[in-house]
């Protein structure tokens, strides 16, 4: 099976989508003469043409609601956002039109767009350039948030969200652009809103996604040399959520510790957790651990990003206390130099 | 590109052809504004009697801009309006009935009830819809116009929105974008000079509305709002033009509205002189006035335009009276396609 980057991954997806089907199109800002910010669209404008790859001005609420308006008359946008930041001036078309309006016309339209770009923390990109907002888009009825691990969902999940008749939020990580791995040919099943095992074990469930995958994986390796055999659940769709497959897990190993990127306060791993509690309790030998951002404007220097954000440590940390009650701890999951 | 007012009618004057439209038109259109100005006091009754809740606007006096520009469309153009929009739902053709009963929130309602006043939908209509959010169907507008020139139509996309839209940032990027991209879009502003209790030389650093479209390259116009046939007459033009041409006009329909913004309006803002001088030119009286003049309706004609317009309107709120709530289960249908 050929290797691609996560980047690579995303290109062929929206090239394969573009090349099969007429009514696809692009738009964002410098995606076509630029060849895009990250070369995710090099050559696209002159393969494609500017009436399917169609450069913007800096204008994402008029953009979004463009593409909005092309997606009611059958057209299937896909609008990159330079970064996910950048959503939210374009936030009333997006929750407030394009996630309501089959809704309260009750099933006279159809939706059919996706809006995609990085989000996250990158490298101190600073406070307004590194947020998240799965949680934003994930507690509105009407959207679809996807969040891809790896090269080969990046691809698939594209695809998917393409051809999904739904308004949905793709959102990709700055960080897992040049990360590599095993991609299919050609057309495989790969569904939105089923979550997936990355790693077995049966001593805690692991949840993680997006950016916090390798990290999981990373902290299950460590786990694992002291004998704690850690399962990790990639999430892969935030909404809908495949909670059947988090609660198969928790069942299994009687403990969770539930990761994201975004911060602590309010975010996907409340929900997750929360859902735990009401399918899962009797299943459950200790309280749902939750990993998350400090819940702060994320800060420039160095040393105080890496402690903002969840890493390896952090994720360690919390399945000790779910495993062991260690309540050694600063804060939401922070290691503490 | 200048502003053109067109001149209105001297009464005495003599009239040599003066319609836009030939007889048994010209009072059909009269007929509309009188099914309009029916329905919508009716409608009022209905949101004393509580049988309709929420927010509430009606377009009492605004009927001639309402009916000139949406009779001067053809069936395969599509329409977008602001929260004010059951003028122009019926203008459209969707029968009182559905518009009445989707008012009382019944399942029978355009929208079966999931909308509400402020959100009338009829795709086989191409009436995409009523946004509740000022200037948040200006970008759907412009998107339907892309979409029209990426699918080679000759149809063209009227986009309404009123005074107080033309501050909202949606106003200028979809403007921008249309301006730029040649979209065939008539972008129309109900001026009634009032963005709800704010007079626009209150709201506007440049008093002359137009001004705004000649930013963003468009040609712009002016139509006295009170004269059906004047706005017709216009927007025969300028609906010709758009379809022609192929790109954004922007037409500024001065109008006043008789009743408050909303159902809850102390009306403070204004004088009852200025409400009673403006009245004088009621659009009902007006066209009346003319169809007398040119001996296409008289005391009896008057008087049966009114009495079917009343026995549709009695009709539609005994309907929508006798209409089913929605069914439970339908809270959960639509969310998704």
């Amino acid at each position: 099976m050929p290797e691609l980057t996560y980047k690579d991954a995303i290109r062929q997806a929206l090239l394969e989508e573009m090349e099969a089907d007429p009514a696809v199109f692009m738009m964002g800002e410098d995606i076509g003469k630029y060849q895009g910010t990250f070369m995710i669209t090099a050559g696209f404008l002159e393969k494609f043409g500017d009436r399917r790859v169609v450069d913007t001005p800096i204008s994402e609420s008029g953009f979004v609601g463009i593409a909005f308006g092309a997606a009611l008359m059958g057209l299937r946008p896909v609008v990159e956002l330079m970064t996910i930041n950048f959503s939210m001036v374009a936030m009333d078309q997006i929750v407030n039109h394009a996630a309501k309006w089959r809704y309260m016309s009750d099933g006279q339209f159809t939706v059919p767009m996706v809006i995609r770009g990085p989000g996250g923390p990158v490298s101190q990109l600073a406070a307004q350039h590194s947020h998240s907002l799965e949680s934003w888009f994930a507690h509105s009825p009407g959207l679809k948030v996807v969040m891809p691990a790896t090269p080969s969902d990046a691809k698939g999940l594209l695809r998917t969200a393409i051809r999904d008749d739904n308004p949905v939020i793709f959102i990709e990580h700055g960080r897992l652009y040049n990360t590599r791995g095993e991609v299919p040919e050609g057309d495989y099943d790969c569904p939105i809103g089923k979550a997936a095992i990355r790693r077995p074990g049966r001593d805690l469930t692991i949840v993680a996604y997006s950016s916090l995958v390798p990290v999981a994986l990373n902290a299950a390796k460590t786990l694992a040399k002291e004998g704690i055999e850690a399962e990790v659940v990639d999430l892969r769709t935030i909404s809908p959520l495949d909670i059947d497959t988090v609660i198969q897990s928790v069942r299994k190993t009687n403990r969770a510790v539930v990761c994201q990127e975004e911060w602590k306060f309010i975010g996907v791993a409340a929900e997750v957790a929360s859902q735990i509690y009401e399918k899962a309790f009797d299943d459950l030998d200790a309280p749902v651990e939750r990993v998350g951002a400090a819940d702060v404007p994320l800060p420039y220097a160095r040393n105080l990003e890496t402690l903002a954000i969840p890493n390896d440590q952090s994720i360690i940390d919390a399945a000790h206390r779910a495993i062991r009650g260690i309540k050694k701890s600063a804060g939401p999951g922070i290691r503490v130099a | 590109m200048g502003v053109k007012k067109r001149k209105a009618l001297d009464s005495g004057e003599a009239l040599l052809s003066p319609l836009p439209v030939n007889e048994v038109d010209a009072v059909a259109l009269y007929r509309r504004m009188q099914l309009i100005r029916l329905f919508e006091e009716e409608a009022a009754k209905g949101f004393t009697r509580t049988r309709i809740a929420g927010y509430f606007h009606t377009c009492t006096g605004e009927e001639a801009s309402v009916v000139g520009i949406i009779s001067a469309l053809r069936e395969d153009d599509y329409l977008v309006t602001s929260y004010r929009d059951h003028g122009h739902a019926l203008a459209r053709g969707l029968p009182p009935r559905e518009v009445m009963a989707e008012l009382y929130g019944r399942r029978t309602g355009s929208s079966h009830g999931k909308g509400g006043s402020m959100h009338i939908f009829d795709a086989k209509r191409h009436f995409m819809g009523g946004s509740g959010i000022v200037g948040g169907g200006i970008p759907m507008g412009a998107g339907i116009g892309f979409a029209l020139k990426y699918q080679d139509s000759d149809s063209i996309c009227a986009c309404f929105f009123g005074d107080g839209a033309v501050n909202e940032g949606t106003f200028h990027e979809a403007l921008n974008m249309a301006g730029l991209w040649k979209l065939p879009v008539l972008f129309v502003c109900e001026n009634n000079l009032y963005g709800m209790g704010t007079h626009v030389s209150r709201a506007n650093a440049v008093p002359e509305m137009t001004e705004r479209a000649a930013g963003y390259g468009m040609e712009r116009f002016k139509v006295d709002g009170m004269d059906l046939f004047e706005v017709r007459a216009a927007a025969d033009e300028l609906v010709g033009r758009v379809r022609r041409e192929r790109r954004p006009i922007f037409l500024e329909s001065l109008t006043y509205r008789f009743s408050g913004h909303g159902a809850h309006d102390s009306g403070k803002y204004r004088s009852a002189e200025e409400v009673e001088q403006w009245k004088k030119r009621d659009p009902l009286i007006l066209a009346e006035d003319t169809l007398r003049r040119l001996h296409l309706l008289d005391d009896a004609g008057v008087e049966a335009a009114c009495a079917e317009a009343k026995a549709a309107v009695d009709d539609a709120a005994r309907f929508a009276e006798q209409s089913p709530m929605p069914d439970p289960k339908e809270l959960y249908t639509n969310v998704y396609a």
